[in-house]
């Protein structure tokens, strides 16, 4: 009863809140990204765990190196953990430990804390380990092994284990990616294998309708913006399909541009990251745009056969002047 | 009536906003009831917006219930009428539900007289210049009752070079829990179409909307039926807050009120359900603002209700008659979830502008922990001004004052939406007031 009144908490309003959290957030793209691991591991075998685990490792290790003395210690809002699934996710099957542990490091050392730490970061910091990677290692990040797709899943390559600073000997069969067939050979892998992922690649893009749907998943729960995989994949449906109607023999079909390659995987885990991204609908709109655009121009008229991650990193460099110029109207200005 | 349907079907609305839970179900369905008389009352002299009211009664001097115990202190204040019959006890500084000490009126109660109110004529609006209503209006005291209290008559003072298009009234009732608007449309839709028409017939206006979020279904059927075809009620989508006043023109009419304006700028009068309801009581009976139902709700509380409450009754007082709180209630708040102000005591009083008295457990008053910003822009969405609140928390945080006008920070009216949606539970809100707080002392050091 009233008569000893309780002690009674004063806080300010609002008094009730939505429920999604940025620990939340985290977890649940975490999760999504162990459901990808877990795909990647039937397709490439467990070396693939042992790969993500090394770099995330990496990130975790270097966040806690530099943080160390904060309280409550960042590692526990789960982001430099994703950052580093996320980041193994993008290598090549056969990738030495050390280097993807490396890769992790440096996403979050370069990708992330110089800038001041979560929020604060203008680049994907995972995009910025795997850049570090492909700047560091160009050959062992383009060296694809061939699927064993739920075959001999504990045939560990022995490069994983190379040590630090050496490559190790490249073994067992290599293969090419479907973009570097559709590049190069000028073949176009089948849109089933591409759906299913029995195909060479890094170890997360492969399967695209696994991509798909947790794509959809994480869109239903809000854990990101949907504008932003929207209009990064009609970019690249429109582009590619405009050049498909133009030419269908020098270009390929614009369903097998949207199911190769990193695009899928990039568009669900790194566009959406929204540190990196901007913060206004018609931003979100344009940065996708942008991405779609650029990776169909790298993919079939520049140098190298994927272009996913450089389309990122490009528009995380403009993302500020986006923001500066979509702020909206005020109300009733 | 296909053209309701087709409005139901795709309810107006305005751009941005949530969704909190509504929260209404413990207490919609509650018809409201009279709170019984209790020993003491105190009446702080402001409760309203504007300058306090000045006493009119002294020390051990007899009150009657509904006879003035203070006259308005300037144009932008308003008039205090006795709640009770009893004696003034004394004139002191008492606990403001603000948390302050302010000065108040303390009236004891007369157990042995009557209660009853003197019966009073009807007045005849057409006989009153607009200036005579004006001041007749300030008389019994009435403020909005939707939580702002500022003082009616003087959104009935139309300047001579305005007119008014649109008589507004406002039976959104968007924050979650409460639902005393709810039962007053409910219970009295005349009451609240005498009340439209009585504001139409002061401002010379022809056309009255009264806009209802779709959760009131009931409402809406009892309003049509009760409104002539010059009122229309206008069902709107459920979301928060279609109640402040700029929304509601928005979504009734898909029209901005220019930013630093007010509804009259764009010739509209907007008046929430109670203080409709109020003034034709005033108006038709003779009583003054003297009681107000208050929604008294949440998980903290035995009996949540709906009560007719008089002015003054402290809050120990109403949670008693509503068999008090439950073991592991937390927090009581005046008003609602999204906007509403915790209390620290229990003996502060229920004021004009108190619409309910929300008691939460453990787990809503568990204090969070904040995290980074990740630059998600949900606060940026979810803002129903279009401002970037993240941002402006940060120019707050750093003290760029310049920035924050430039910004349009004085367009926040602090509906709280964006720190409702903010996954790393920054006090985006409590930034923006105190950057107003910055641009106040710094505008009047430049």
């Amino acid at each position: 009863m009233t008569k000893q009144a309780p002690e009674l908490v004063i806080s300010t309003a609002p008094f009730v809140r939505e429920g999604v959290t940025t620990p939340r957030i985290m977890r649940e793209v975490l999760l999504a990204a162990l459901l990808v691991l877990v795909m990647a591991c039937w397709n490439f075998g467990l070396g693939a765990l042992l790969v993500v685990l090394a770099a995330a490792a990496g990130a975790a290790g270097c966040e806690w190196l530099f943080t160390r003395n904060q309280s409550p210690n960042p590692l526990l809002d789960y982001s430099a953990v994703t950052t580093g699934v996320l980041l193994g996710l993008t290598l090549p099957p056969a990738m030495p430990l050390w280097m993807a542990f490396l890769g992790g490091a440096a996403g979050i050392g370069l990708g992330k804390l110089i800038w001041g730490g979560l929020g604060q970061n203008l680049f994907n910091p995972a995009l910025v380990g795997r850049a570090f990677l492909q700047a560091a290692f160009p050959t062992v990040i383009t060296t694809w092994s061939k699927p064993v797709a739920g075959g001999d899943l504990f045939a560990l390559p022995t490069s994983l284990f190379a040590a630090p600073l050496m490559h190790g000997a490249p073994d067992g069969l290599s293969a090419a990616t479907p973009l570097g067939l559709a590049k190069f050979e000028g073949q176009v892998t089948g849109l089933g294998s591409l759906m299913i992922g029995d195909t060479s690649g890094s170890l997360g893009e492969t399967s695209a309708a696994l991509l798909i749907a947790i794509g959809l998943w994480l869109a239903a729960r809000r854990i990101f913006d949907w504008r932003l995989p929207v209009a990064t994949l009609a970019s690249v449906g429109i582009l590619s399909g405009l050049l498909y109607l133009l030419n269908s023999s020098s270009y390929p079909p614009p369903s097998f541009m949207l199911c190769s390659g990193g695009l899928l995987f990039g568009a669900i885990f790194m566009v959406t990251d929204p540190v990196s991204t901007p913060t206004t609908p018609r931003g979100a709109w344009i940065f996708g745009a942008g991405v779609g655009a650029l990776v169909v121009l790298i993919r079939l008229f520049g140098g190298l056969p994927e272009g996913v991650m450089y389309a990122i990193l490009l528009m995380n460099a403009v993302t500020p002047h986006i923001n500066r110029h979509t702020q909206r109207r005020p109300f009733g200005a | 009536m296909s053209t309701a349907a087709a409005a139901e079907a795709r309810p107006r609305s305005f751009r941005g906003g949530v969704h909190p839970d509504d929260n209404k179900r413990a207490t919609d369905a509650l018809a409201i009831e009279r709170m019984p008389f209790v020993d003491e009352y105190v009446m702080p002299l402001s409760q309203h917006i504007g300058a306090p009211a000045k006493a009119v009664v002294m020390v051990g001097e007899r009150v009657v219930r509904g006879m003035p115990i203070a006259e308005p202190g300037a144009f932008i204040s308003t008039s205090l009428h006795s709640p009770v019959t009893g004696r003034v006890k004394a004139i002191e500084l008492r606990l403001h539900p603000n948390g302050k000490m302010m000065p108040a009126i303390v009236i004891e109660t007369d157990a042995y007289d009557s209660q009853r109110l003197p019966a009073a004529e009807p007045v005849d609006v057409a006989a009153l210049c607009a200036d005579e209503m004006v001041a007749l209006v300030q008389q019994s005291g009435l403020v909005g009752l939707g939580g702002a209290a500022f003082p009616s008559h003087v959104k009935f003072k139309v300047p001579d070079d305005r007119c008014v298009q649109a008589v507004v009234v406002n039976g959104c009732e968007c924050e979650p829990f409460l639902t005393c608007d709810h039962r007053l449309m409910l219970e009295q839709p005349q009451g609240v179409v005498r009340g439209t028409k009585l504001i139409m017939s002061q401002v010379g206006c022809e056309r009255g909307y009264i806009g209802v979020e779709l959760n009131k279904r009931d409402a809406i059927a009892a309003l049509r039926a009760a409104a002539p075809p010059e009122i229309e009620i206008v069902p709107l989508q459920v979301k928060y807050p279609q109640g402040a006043e700029k929304l509601l023109i928005d979504a009734i009419f898909k029209r901005e009120v220019p930013a630093g304006g007010l509804p009259l700028d764009i010739e509209m009068l907007v008046n929430s359900v109670g203080t409709t309801l109020a003034l034709s009581d005033w108006l038709d009976r003779g009583v003054p603002l003297i009681e107000r139902v208050v929604t008294v709700t949440g998980p903290g509380v035995a009996h949540p209700r709906n009560l007719l409450v008089p002015l003054g009754t402290p809050l120990s007082a109403v949670l008693e008659h509503c068999g008090g709180l439950v073991p592991g209630a937390h927090q009581v708040v005046l008003g609602g979830p999204m906007m509403g102000m915790a209390q620290k005591s229990l003996g502060v009083p229920v004021l004009k502008g108190t619409s309910g008295i929300l008691c939460l457990d453990r787990t809503a008053a568990a204090p969070v922990r904040e995290y980074a910003c990740i630059r998600c822009g949900r606060c940026a969405e979810a803002c129903p001004m279009f401002l970037n609140p993240t941002r402006l928390a940060q120019l707050a945080r750093f003290e760029h004052v310049e920035e924050l006008e430039a910004n349009s920070l004085l367009n926040c009216f602090e509906c709280a939406a964006c720190s409702f949606v903010c996954p790393s539970h920054i006090p985006l809100v409590q930034w923006m007031r105190v950057g107003k707080g910055m641009l106040r002392t710094w505008k009047a050091s430049s």
